[in-house]
C-alpha cells in the first residue's frame, strides 16, 4: 500500500480539519501506540523500561512543555529546570501536607502551582525579549535552586532539601513496577500531547505563533500580547510541572533540588532545537535522541573495541551535543521534524516523482 | 570597621574579574551582535590550556601559546559557525554559542584534562596589613589579589587605547555601530569578528589566569562566568564602562548581602544575587545602567 491520499476525500468540514488527514497516518499512529501501549508493557525488559523509556516518556512531556514557550511563542527560556522543579515540591508537599490525596489530583495541582509561579516569572517577558528574557528566565533557574535547598518547610524539613517520593498509588492501583510506571507515565503523555496538539491548532496556538512571528503585528489584528504571552508562560509551566513531579516521583524516587539544575534546562532546549522548534512531533525526536546519544556513545567504545574511560565519554558527550546544535542551527533549523515532515513529502511522490 | 572594609575589598575582587568576564561579552555583543553564552566556556578553555602548558615552560611562554590557541579558535569559531548565521535572529545566535559553550567545554576537558590544576605565577602569597594605625586592626589586603586588580585595569586600559587610537580598533567601532555602513566602506566583517573573539579570547585567558591563580582551575570556572549574564544586563549591553562597573557592583553587592543579609535569609544568597539585581534594573531601565537606549516594543 503505498502512502498517498489519493481518493480520500474530505467531504466534511469535521473530516478536513482532523489532526492527521491522511489515512495512513491514522492507520501508523494506530498501530504506534498499540505497540506503546500493548506490546512494549509485554515484551519489553525491566532495564529497556527503566532506563530508557520512561526517562524518554517523561523528558519528551517536558520539552513539549517548552516547546509550547519556545518553538510556538517564542520567549526563550532558560530556566525549565525550575519550574519542574517546582512541579516536584509542589506535588510533593500536597502528597505530604494533605493524607489522602489521590496522585493525580495532586499531580494537577503541582502543575497549577507551577503555572501560577512560571506566569510570575513570565511578567518580565512583556517588557523584555529575546536576550534579556533569557537572563530573567535564568534568575528563575537560580531562585529555585537556593528556595528548594534552603527553605526547610518546602522539603518538610529535611537538610538539604533531598526528599523521598511517597507511594505511588492511582485508583487503588500501587504503581511500584517498571511496566505501571510506563503504562502510567504514557498514559499521561498522551492526554498532555493531544491537548497541547490541539491546542495549537486552535485559536490559542494561532495567537501564540501570531506573537512569536511579530508581536506588533499580532497586537494590531487584536491579539493581546499579555495575554498571548502569559498563557504560554502558564501552559508551558503547567506540562512541564507535571513531568517535573512525573521525574522526581516515578522515575528518581527520592532527590534533591540539584536534580533540576540549570543542565536540565540546557539539556531541554537542545532537546527541542534538535527535534523541532515550534512542532508536537519534534519534542518527542528531540527526547528521544538526547536520552539515546549517550547511551549510544556508552555503547560505540566496546563495539569499536576501543577501550574509553567514562570521563572521555562524558567529554565525547558534550562535544557531540555541541556539534549537533550548531549543526541544525545552520542546517536544518527545523529539526529533526522537518526532516521527517521531508520525507513524508518525498514519500507521497515515491517511487513515480512525476 | 576594619571587618566591613576587608568585606569590601573582597567584593570588589570578585567584581573585577565578573568584570572581566563582563567585558568579553560586551566585546562580542557590541561587534557582532552575538551574546556570546560561550564565555564562560572559553574561560574555562583559557585557562586550562595555560594551566597545562605551564607545567612545561615559563608561564610568559605558556601564556602567548594560550593566546595562539584562542585566536585559532576565535577563527574557527568565525569559520564554522558564525559565517554560516549571519543575519539570524539573536536568539538563534545564542543558542548556537550554547553550542559552542557545550563543545569546548567538553573539548577542553578531553584535551587538557579534568582534575584542578594550579596556575602558579610566582606572585607573593602573603598578605600585606595596611591601614593600622588608622583602624584598630588593621586591614589585610592579599597582594595577590591587588597585583590581579592592577593587571585587570591594566589590560583594560590597553583595550580602551587599542579601540581608540589604533586602525584596527577603529573599524571595529565602525562595526559595531553600523554593520551595514562598515561594509560600504570596505571593512572586512569577518575578518574583525575574528580580531573581536580573539580579543574576548584574550581577555577569557587574563579572567582564567587570575581566577585559576587563586583557586585553581576547574570546570565550576564555566559555571561561575554565568554571573557575567546579570552584570551585562545592569551595566548594559554595549557599554564598556557598563561591565566594570557593573561588575563592581555586582561583586561588592553580592559580598555585602551575603555578610549582613545572608544569616538572616539562610546563607548562599551569593547564587542568585546578582540575577535579583538584574531583574530590578531590566524592569526599570531595560537599557542597563550605561547602555544605549534601544527603542524595541514589546
Amino acid at each position: 500500500m503505498f502512502y498517498r491520499e489519493n481518493g480520500q476525500f474530505k467531504t466534511s468540514y469535521v473530516s478536513d480539519t482532523q489532526i492527521f488527514p491522511i489515512l495512513q497516518d491514522r492507520w501508523f499512529v494506530a498501530a504506534l501506540l498499540a505497540v506503546a501501549f500493548v506490546a512494549i508493557p509485554l515484551l519489553g525488559s525491566d532495564y529497556l523500561l527503566r532506563a530508557l523509556l520512561i526517562p524518554f516518556l517523561i523528558l519528551s512531556l517536558a520539552a513539549l512543555g517548552l516547546n509550547v514557550l519556545v518553538g510556538y511563542c517564542g520567549q526563550i527560556s532558560l530556566g525549565t529546570g525550575a519550574f519542574m522543579a517546582v512541579g516536584a515540591y509542589a506535588a510533593f508537599n500536597l502528597m505530604v501536607r494533605i493524607s489522602g490525596l489521590p496522585l493525580l489530583v495532586a499531580l494537577v495541582l503541582a502543575g497549577l502551582i507551577a503555572a501560577v509561579i512560571g506566569m510570575v516569572f513570565g511578567l518580565p517577558s512583556l517588557r523584555i525579549r529575546g536576550l534579556y528574557l533569557a537572563v530573567a528566565t535564568l534568575a528563575a533557574q537560580f531562585f529555585a535552586d537556593w528556595v528548594f535547598s534552603h527553605v526547610p518547610w518546602l522539603t518538610n524539613g529535611s537538610s538539604s532539601g533531598s526528599v523521598t517520593a511517597p507511594n505511588l498509588q492511582v485508583f487503588g492501583l500501587a504503581i511500584d513496577t517498571p511496566v505501571r510506571k510506563y503504562l502510567f507515565c504514557l498514559a499521561i503523555l498522551c492526554v498532555l500531547a493531544l491537548a497541547v496538539k490541539n491546542l495549537v491548532r486552535g485559536r490559542k496556538g494561532r495567537e501564540w505563533m501570531a506573537t512569536r512571528d511579530m508581536d506588533v503585528a499580532a497586537s494590531v489584528i487584536g491579539i493581546s500580547p499579555v495575554r498571548a504571552k502569559l498563557s504560554a508562560f502558564a501552559v508551558s509551566s503547567f506540562i512541564t510541572g507535571i513531568a517535573g513531579a512525573l521525574w522526581a516521583f516515578v522515575h528518581l524516587g527520592s532527590w534533591e533540588p540539584a536534580a533540576f539544575n540549570i543542565d536540565v534546562s540546557l539539556k531541554l532546549l537542545f532537546m527541542i532545537i534538535i527535534g523541532g522548534l515550534g512542532s508536537v512531533m519534534g519534542s518527542f525526536f528531540g527526547a528521544a535522541f538526547i536520552v539515546l546519544l549517550p547511551i549510544f556513545l556508552n555503547q560505540l567504545p566496546g563495539l569499536l573495541g576501543i577501550p574509553a574511560s567514562t570521563s572521555l565519554i562524558s567529554h565525547l558527550e558534550f562535544m557531540t551535543f555541541g556539534v549537533l546544535i550548531v549543526v541544525f542551527l545552520i542546517a536544518e533549523p527545523h529539526g529533526l521534524a522537518a526532516l521527517w515532515n521531508t520525507a513524508k513529502n518525498k514519500l507521497r511522490l515515491w517511487p513515480f516523482p512525476h | 570597621m576594619g571587618f566591613l572594609i576587608e568585606t569590601v575589598i573582597a567584593g570588589l575582587m570578585s567584581g573585577v574579574l565578573y568584570a572581566l568576564i563582563a567585558l568579553g561579552f560586551v566585546l562580542i555583543f557590541k561587534a557582532s551582535g552575538v551574546f556570546n553564552f560561550a564565555q564562560g566556556a572559553m574561560v574555562l578553555f583559557a585557562a586550562l590550556a595555560m594551566a597545562r602548558l605551564q607545567e612545561h615552560m615559563p608561564w610568559p611562554l605558556a601564556f602567548a601559546l594560550a593566546f595562539l590557541i584562542m585566536v585559532m579558535l576565535a577563527w574557527l569559531i568565525e569559520r564554522l559557525v558564525l559565517r554560516h548565521l549571519v543575519n539570524q535572529h539573536g536568539v538563534t545566535l545564542l543558542m548556537a554559542t550554547l553550542g559552542i559553550a557545550y563543545f569546548l567545554e567538553g573539548l577542553g576537558q578531553m584535551v587538557w584534562g579534568d582534575d584542578i590544576y594550579p596556575i602558579n605565577l610566582g606572585l607573593p602569597k602573603q598578605p600585606t596589613l595596611v591601614l593600622d594605625k588608622v583602624i584598630p586592626g588593621g586591614v589585610l589586603i592579599s597582594n595577590e589579589d591587588l597585583i590581579a586588580a592592577i593587571s585587570a585595569a591594566a589590560l583594560v586600559a590597553l583595550l580602551t587605547l587599542f579601540f581608540q587610537k589604533s586602525g584596527i580598533g577603529r573599524a571595529l567601532r565602525a562595526v559595531a555601530d553600523d554593520h551595514q555602513a562598515a561594509q560600504s566602506i570596505g571593512i572586512p566583517l569577518s575578518r574583525m569578528w575574528v580580531i573581536v573573539w580573539a580579543i574576548a579570547g584574550l581577555v577569557a585567558l587574563v579572567t582564567g589566569m587570575i581566577w585559576g591563580s587563586k583557586l585553581g582551575v576547574q570546570f565550576s570556572l564555566s559555571l561561575i562566568a554565568l554571573k557575567g549574564l546579570p552584570v551585562v544586563i545592569l551595566g548594559g549591553l554595549t557599554s564598556v564602562p557598563g561591565a566594570i562597573v557593573g561588575g563592581l557592583i555586582v561583586g561588592l553587592g553580592e559580598k555585602l548581602a551575603e555578610v549582613y543579609l545572608g544569616p538572616a535569609l539562610g546563607g548562599g544568597i551569593e547564587s542568585w544575587f546578582a540575577y535579583l539585581l538584574a531583574l530590578v534594573v531590566l524592569l526599570i531601565r531595560p537599557q542597563g545602567l550605561f547602555g544605549e537606549r534601544i527603542i524595541d516594543r514589546v
